[in-house]
């Protein structure tokens, strides 16, 4: 340290700051991982086109950690101790973000994770603006029972994120009125949803909510069309369409299914028209956007923002400029952080697929992460370091 | 009466697909004694063959019944002249062999394809039984398993071909001293194996998103129906789909999936405790 402090000022303007990333760019994860790479790319081109942080440029430091859960902490150790990066964003599944929460708390280096998740985080070490459960649900439970009915049928991957989900599912029908008539969970590798389909329509629900993940539960939405059920019971779901899985589907099969999320292609914005120019500027087509691209992107500005009003890289000064209630607008609207949980406070958009895309319907103006705000106190607790499990 | 029809089709669709899942390995892993575990990525490339060609405008019974057999069997005949031929009769070198292969077929997959999910609509509309929606696919699907079970019937029982390639299954030398070269004889199996693969493959395609790590979802279930099913081909077949279709259903319409999931597993170890040479080891002994 004393090196660098001896250094002249010009020396010390043109340092960079450096910037660790880590995501799944290959193996199985990587429909979501590439785009996200893309996104952070390009926000650290636009950042340092516009003149860099502080006077200094941007340096991305990047690693793949190809699907495979054992890499996750062993570059998370790299970009801290030999790296030695300003900041860390990263990580895709729950599983991966703790492995590297742990490694930035204990090292003290700022992390950001930017993905929809199951809810819960509380460390004053990290921040996070995906889309929580509560916050999603509750814009989504409502405006499907009001265009279909009360009875609710729900079919849920059978994990963490499915089980959470499912219960908060069932809290806000209720809470709306309406009554839960079923729930389902199914492994990741079911694909047959056959005995399922006929089971739902013994039971006669008005709506069915599908909180499934992945390839295997890709085939209920074919199954439901190709038996002839879409047109009799309406389908909604929390999770279709953030990889671009309704682009898989076809409009016969995908459309009138409704979701809620952050982001959408089809959001007519400014910001998201010039978003998606740049885009399609750097990468040729803008086709592989989806709603965890967006929001690594929006992690990122919302890093730089917090940099530049705190005037410094150091961790505490930037953790104190995010905890001012710092907002910035990004492709998918205003995002505000929210001191208490270090979640995003988010714009949510209820939208239907249509034609392979999502036509917004409805936009809920800046959403609070409440199922996380229920358990989550940094400023009383400053010491937290707890996913919490909520309990309904 | 509705629904217990309803149910009826969902287990005869249940018994099967497993039959479909089933009918490659049983050939390649019953007959020829060759554990292929890259049996499930012969089928995920059955079903990328058949998206490939319905995207390149060919109609999809085409694409299902004949585009993908044959490109599956034409895969697995390089693979068995590559890698499969010189391991014939070391059981265990063949499993390590095919999970090499398993993976370069998945890695060879996502760069060709990518990783992100692909699939086709099914061809055939749903229809309605008095209150009830059923997937009309369901009916094809088990057409096409009980004509299967016919055609290896006939090719078996009837054909000079099935004689002679069931002769050099059980006594190679025997075959070889009476002009045939069991070589070739192989061969031919294989290729047949690998294209009921890459048939099973095609014809569920349109049910399910596609993967690369697709054929994953198939292995243990291929297996476990293959060996509870015991030495006869088709009676094995048969009787362990029969057996696990209408077991697995049955939990999963009264309790729940996943239900459904574990009761055929607990199906398959109380069944291999009481029959470890599989149903047709100790039932339907002798029969093909």
């Amino acid at each position: 340290m004393t090196g660098t402090a001896l250094l002249p000022q010009a020396v010390l303007a043109a340092d960079k700051i450096k910037l660790g990333s880590i995501l799944d760019t290959s193996g199985i994860f990587d429909a979501y991982g590439k785009p996200m790479d893309m996104a952070m790319r390009l926000a650290v081109a636009e950042i340092n086109a516009a003149g860099g942080l502080l006077g200094r440029e941007v340096e991305v430091v990047a690693y793949d950690t190809q699907s495979d859960m054992a890499l996750y902490s062993q570059y998370g150790q790299q970009l801290t101790r030999q790296d030695r990066v300003d900041v860390v964003h990263g990580g895709i599944l729950s599983a991966s973000r703790e492995a590297i929460r742990q490694t930035m708390r204990k090292t003290k280096t700022l992390y950001f994770y930017n993905v929809l998740y199951e809810g819960g985080v509380c460390d004053g070490n990290i921040f996070i603006n995906g889309v929580t459960p509560a916050q999603q649900v509750a814009a989504l439970v409502p405006y499907a029972m009001e265009k279909s009915g009360p009875k609710v049928y729900i079919l849920a991957a059978d994990y963490n994120y499915g089980q959470i989900t499912a219960r908060w599912i069932q809290k806000f029908v209720a809470d709306n009125g309406g009554e839960t008539v079923g729930v389902d969970f199914f492994p990741l590798d079911v694909s047959d949803f056959g005995s399922t389909i006929a089971k739902i329509q013994t039971v006669g629900p008005d709506l069915v909510i599908a909180p499934l993940v992945g390839g295997a539960h890709l085939s209920f939405f074919r199954q439901w069309a190709a038996a002839g059920m879409k047109d009799r019971i309406p389908l909604a779901s929390t999770t279709l369409g953030v990889g671009n899985e309704h682009k898989v589907l076809t409009p016969q099969e995908g459309d009138g299914i409704m979701v809620a999320y952050n982001y959408s292609q089809e959001l007519a914005t400014p910001a998201n028209t010039a978003f998606k120019e740049n885009w399609a500027a750097a990468y040729g087509d803008s086709g592989m956007i989806h709603e965890i691209a967006v929001s690594n992107y929006q992690g990122l500005l919302t890093w730089a923002a917090a940099v530049r009003q705190a005037g410094s890289i150091e961790r505490q000064a930037v953790i104190a400029a995010l905890e001012s209630g710092l907002s910035i607008e990004g492709p998918a609207g205003k995002i505000t952080i929210d001191p208490k949980t270090h979640h995003a406070v988010l714009d949510v958009h209820i939208m239907e697929i249509e034609n392979q895309g999502m036509r917004v319907v409805k936009t809920l103006p800046q959403r609070q992460p409440i199922d996380t705000q229920l358990v989550c106190d940094l400023q009383a607790n400053p010491g937290d370091n707890t996913q919490y499990e909520i309990q309904i | 009466m509705d629904l217990s029809f309803v149910i009826l089709i969902e287990m005869l669709y249940a018994v099967s697909s497993l039959i479909l899942i089933s009918a490659g390995l049983a050939v390649v892993f019953g007959m020829m004694k060759v554990i292929n575990l890259a049996h499930g990525e012969f089928m995920m490339m059955g079903g990328y063959a058949t998206i490939t060609a319905v995207n390149l405008g060919v109609n999809i019974f085409v694409a299902m019944l004949v585009i993908a057999p044959l490109t599956v069997g034409l895969i697995g005949l390089i693979v068995e002249r590559l890698v499969i031929r010189h391991l014939y009769g070391r059981l265990v070198d063949t499993m390590l062999a095919t999970w090499g292969l398993s993976l370069f077929f998945i890695g060879l997959a996502t760069m060709i394809f990518g990783n992100t999910t692909t699939g086709i609509s099914t061809p055939i509309p749903g229809f309605t039984v008095g209150n009830y929606q059923i997937n009309g696919y369901n009916f094809f699907i088990i057409v096409v398993s009980v004509l299967l079970l016919i055609a290896m019937r006939v090719v078996l029982k009837s054909t000079r071909a099935g004689l002679i390639a069931r002769g050099a299954m059980q006594q190679a030398d025997m075959a070889a001293a009476l002009g045939y070269s069991p070589n070739r004889i192989y061969m031919a199996t294989f290729f047949c194996g690998s294209a009921l693969s890459g048939l099973a493959g095609a014809v569920l395609a349109p049910l399910v998103g596609l993967v690369p790590t697709s054929g994953g979802a198939y292995i243990a279930k291929a297996f476990i129906t293959v060996i509870a099913g015991g030495p006869s081909l088709i009676a094995g077949l048969f009787s362990g789909a029969g057996l696990f279709g209408v077991v697995s259903q049955v939990f999963t319409f009264t309790i729940s999936p996943v239900m459904g999931e574990v009761a055929l597993l607990v199906a398959a170890v109380i069944l291999l405790r009481l029959l470890p040479q599989g149903i047709t080891g100790k039932f339907f002994k002798g029969k093909l």
